[in-house]
């Protein structure tokens, strides 16, 4: 049988695109659908099957305190560490972009958070936050300080899980600063110097606005970790004090997996999914159409 | 997919299994450990030695992490259809897995008259969390109590008598004031007590509420009393430690690191588990004492630890020989043999009569603590949807203990979350 050349181009394409579309299909679509499918049930247990229920899940979840909770434990989160994560990323590399001594091994350094797993880091911290002897506590005695319960106060708990996420990814996004900072060519800032643009200026004007691609990468990055990485909160405090630093993905473990009510955790899933797509389809709608790429 | 491809390798290894060897049955057995180290070497060469006692069974214990890791990994095992043939879990899972329709009880293959004095050879408080509704679900194996470490040295300087643990409370926060130092700009250098409260509080919650003479549940697992005034009282002896007298470090303290404050003396008391025992042992550099926790209006402590649960979807004949494993591990021989090795409370009167246990006693007297303890003892809180019900009692004493809401509203608050989360299995 001979096929027309244009089917054949067809075929060929989709050929192509099989390896990768098999695997989408089978570890993203296929679990997105069944998700969404058993969150409109209940929860079999033992001899009792599942049942329909509707939208059950998702008014128990509106009626659930830890869930909100959790939710604006995450944005506040997510507020605390994007910003400032990105703005040291970017510090860091406009630093170790310029002439240095020892410039190499301070690039290393800076990366050397991103290398460790999440767990050792997170046993890491767990000691830097020890009350009594714990490094915070050595380091501030000599000043009056008193020891000070770190992870056991609600006030402090969530502050201190976001350092541990801004002193473990500003190394990795800085990579991508730095990388982007070598593509613009310094004949651009020499341009500008004998107009009498001075170094602040030629970032704010010129630097800064040639790497928003690479920030708006970032961000979509920063924001998907804000909501994945949740491995410092089982080692470190286990959404404790009393829910203080429990956040969505958390819970959601929480609820999945020690609790076993699988089908509201897939709701709760459904909800983190819609958050990180809003969160996408905002930034590369809005974001993009300000962003100049060359 | 995962769970049919990993079907079609069950499926493959025991098919093959069985046409090589089919006289020997083989078991797999989940059993908890978070890592590598001196524990999987002990359970491996008692594997090891019920093989060599025992030909026919073969018994292949994997290694599954901690308690929380095991129960997921068991029931995700018993979903995919594929359980394991016995596993030990902890004894506060029965109703969990009871509800997931997972385990069988013991009863079932129950026959002769040694089978049932077996079953009625173990310490009374551990059976406890170990039957409902007149059914044995779970086996004691490697169980424990609450008990009060106290460094002597530290008490000498303090002009206590460093013999003497407190006896009961009022006691207990004496002892804990005058062991509170201070540097000259009052900042605490060494508190007087520790009660960690950091992951599963309710556990140290309990031996408070059982000294106050006050249950916590009910026997079938469908009620809980976290708003009775006795237990708002035990709160707030807790609190007051902390947040009024001073002699503790106020808000969260954590589990995990407390033996190593007491090894670093910034406390001189603390509560924690006999599991601890052997470890304080080695890494104490000082004289330390191990006591029964003080009384109130009685002695208590609630028990702790893994039970040995039998799995459905096994054959009679995986059954049988998972009966002959456990009794030859809970043996006398082999219960003292186990106590003395990890610290853990044998599990029987008798393993106690052995003649090495003796000996061990004899050479470390700390270790029978714990055994006084159990005359005293009640059983771990543990309900239907237990760890639900749980949480919402350690989420009402963490808001508590961090002062974001007073005991009783915070007991107020969780016994209506309890009461919500019950509801259906009061049915």
């Amino acid at each position: 049988m001979r096929l027309a050349p244009g089917t054949r181009i067809q075929v060929y394409g989709w050929l192509l695109l099989l390896p990768a579309l098999a695997l989408l299909v089978t570890f993203t679509h296929y679990p997105t659908v069944t998700t969404l499918y058993h969150s409109f049930q209940s929860t079999p247990k033992g001899a009792r099957p599942a049942v329909w229920i509707g939208l059950d899940n998702y008014h128990a979840m509106a009626a659930d305190p830890v869930f909100w909770q959790s939710l604006r434990n995450n944005a506040l989160y997510a507020l605390g560490t994007i910003p400032l994560s990105i703005a040291l990323a970017m510090l860091m590399a406009v630093l170790v972009n310029g002439k240095l001594a020892g410039r190499g091994l301070v690039r290393l350094a800076y990366f050397t958070p991103t290398i460790l797993p999440m767990i050792a880091v997170a046993n890491i911290w767990l000691f830097f936050y020890t009350p009594g002897y714990g490094l915070l506590d050595t380091v501030l005695r000599p000043f009056g300080a008193g020891s000070h319960n770190w992870l056991g106060n609600r006030e402090t708990v969530l502050p201190c899980l976001m350092a541990v996420a801004v002193w473990k990814h500003a190394g990795f996004f800085m990579i991508f600063y730095l990388a982007a900072l070598q593509g613009i060519a310094p004949a651009l800032g020499e341009a500008a110097a004998p107009e009498g643009a001075g170094r602040w200026y030629v970032f704010r004007r010129v630097t800064f606005p040639l790497l928003m691609p690479t920030t708006l990468f970032v961000l979509v990055n920063a924001i998907i970790n804000s909501f994945r990485l949740v491995d410092h909160v089982v080692v470190m405090t286990r959404g404790g004090p009393d829910n203080a630093s429990s956040l969505l993905l958390y819970y959601l473990y929480d609820v999945g997996f020690r609790f076993w009510d699988t089908s509201y955790a897939a709701a709760l899933t459904m909800v983190v999914l819609g958050i990180l797509a809003t969160a996408a389809i905002v930034q590369f709608a809005v974001l993009e159409r300000r962003i100049h790429y060359r | 997919m995962r769970a049919v491809a990993l079907a079609i390798a069950v499926a493959l290894i025991t098919g093959a299994a069985a046409s090589s060897h089919a006289q020997t049955t083989e078991i797999s057995f989940y059993y908890p450990v978070a890592v590598g180290g001196p524990v999987t070497k002990i359970i491996d060469g008692l594997a090891a030695d019920f093989e060599k006692e025992t030909p026919g069974i073969k018994v292949k214990p994997i290694y599954s992490g901690t308690y929380q890791e095991s129960i997921v990994k068991a029931l995700t095992a018993v979903k995919s259809g594929e359980p394991p043939q016995t596993s030990v879990l902890l004894s506060t899972d029965m109703f969990t897995l009871i509800d997931e329709d997972a385990i069988l009880p013991w009863d079932d293959l129950i026959k002769t008259a040694e089978d049932r004095a077996w079953l009625k050879s173990f310490f009374p408080a551990f059976m406890l969390n170990s039957q409902t509704g007149g059914k044995t679900w779970g086996i004691p194996f490697q169980r424990s109590t609450i008990v009060l470490y106290w460094n002597k040295d530290a008490c000498k300087e303090a002009g206590l008598d460093p013999e003497r643990p407190p006896a009961n409370w009022t006691e207990m926060l004496e002892f804990a004031k005058k062991l509170t130092k201070r540097d000259a700009s009052g900042n605490v250098t060494q508190w007087g007590l520790q009660i960690p409260s950091s992951g599963f509080p309710y556990w140290l919650f309990q031996g408070l509420t059982t000294q106050n003479d006050v249950l916590l549940m009910n026997e079938a697992g469908t009620q809980t009393y976290y708003d009775k005034p006795a237990v708002i009282e035990a709160v707030q002896y807790w609190v007051d430690l902390g947040q009024k007298h001073k002699v503790m470090q106020a808000g969260i303290i954590e589990w995990g690191t407390t033996p190593k404050d007491f090894f670093e003396k910034k406390m001189a008391m603390m509560w924690t588990t006999t599991g601890n025992l052997t470890n304080v042992r080695t890494n104490a550099k000082f004289p330390f004492g191990v006591a029964m926790l003080p009384a109130q209006k009685r002695r208590g402590s609630p028990t702790g630890g893994g039970n040995f649960y039998l799995f459905k979807k096994s054959t009679p004949a995986q059954q049988q020989a998972v009966l002959r494993f456990v009794k030859w591990i809970t043996s006398p021989k082999r219960a003292a043999e186990w106590g003395i090795d990890t610290g853990y409370v044998a599990v029987r009167p008798d393993a106690w009569e052995t003649p090495e246990m003796k000996k061990y006693v004899a050479g470390f007297p700390a270790a029978a603590v714990a055994r006084d303890q159990l005359q005293f003892a009640v059983a771990e809180l543990s309900t239907h949807e237990n760890q639900r019900v749980t949480k919402a009692l350690n989420d009402g004493l963490q808001a508590a203990l961090t002062g974001a809401k007073s005991s009783a509203q915070a007991m107020k608050d969780a016994q209506a979350e309890a009461d919500r989360i019950l509801r259906s299995s009061r049915r």
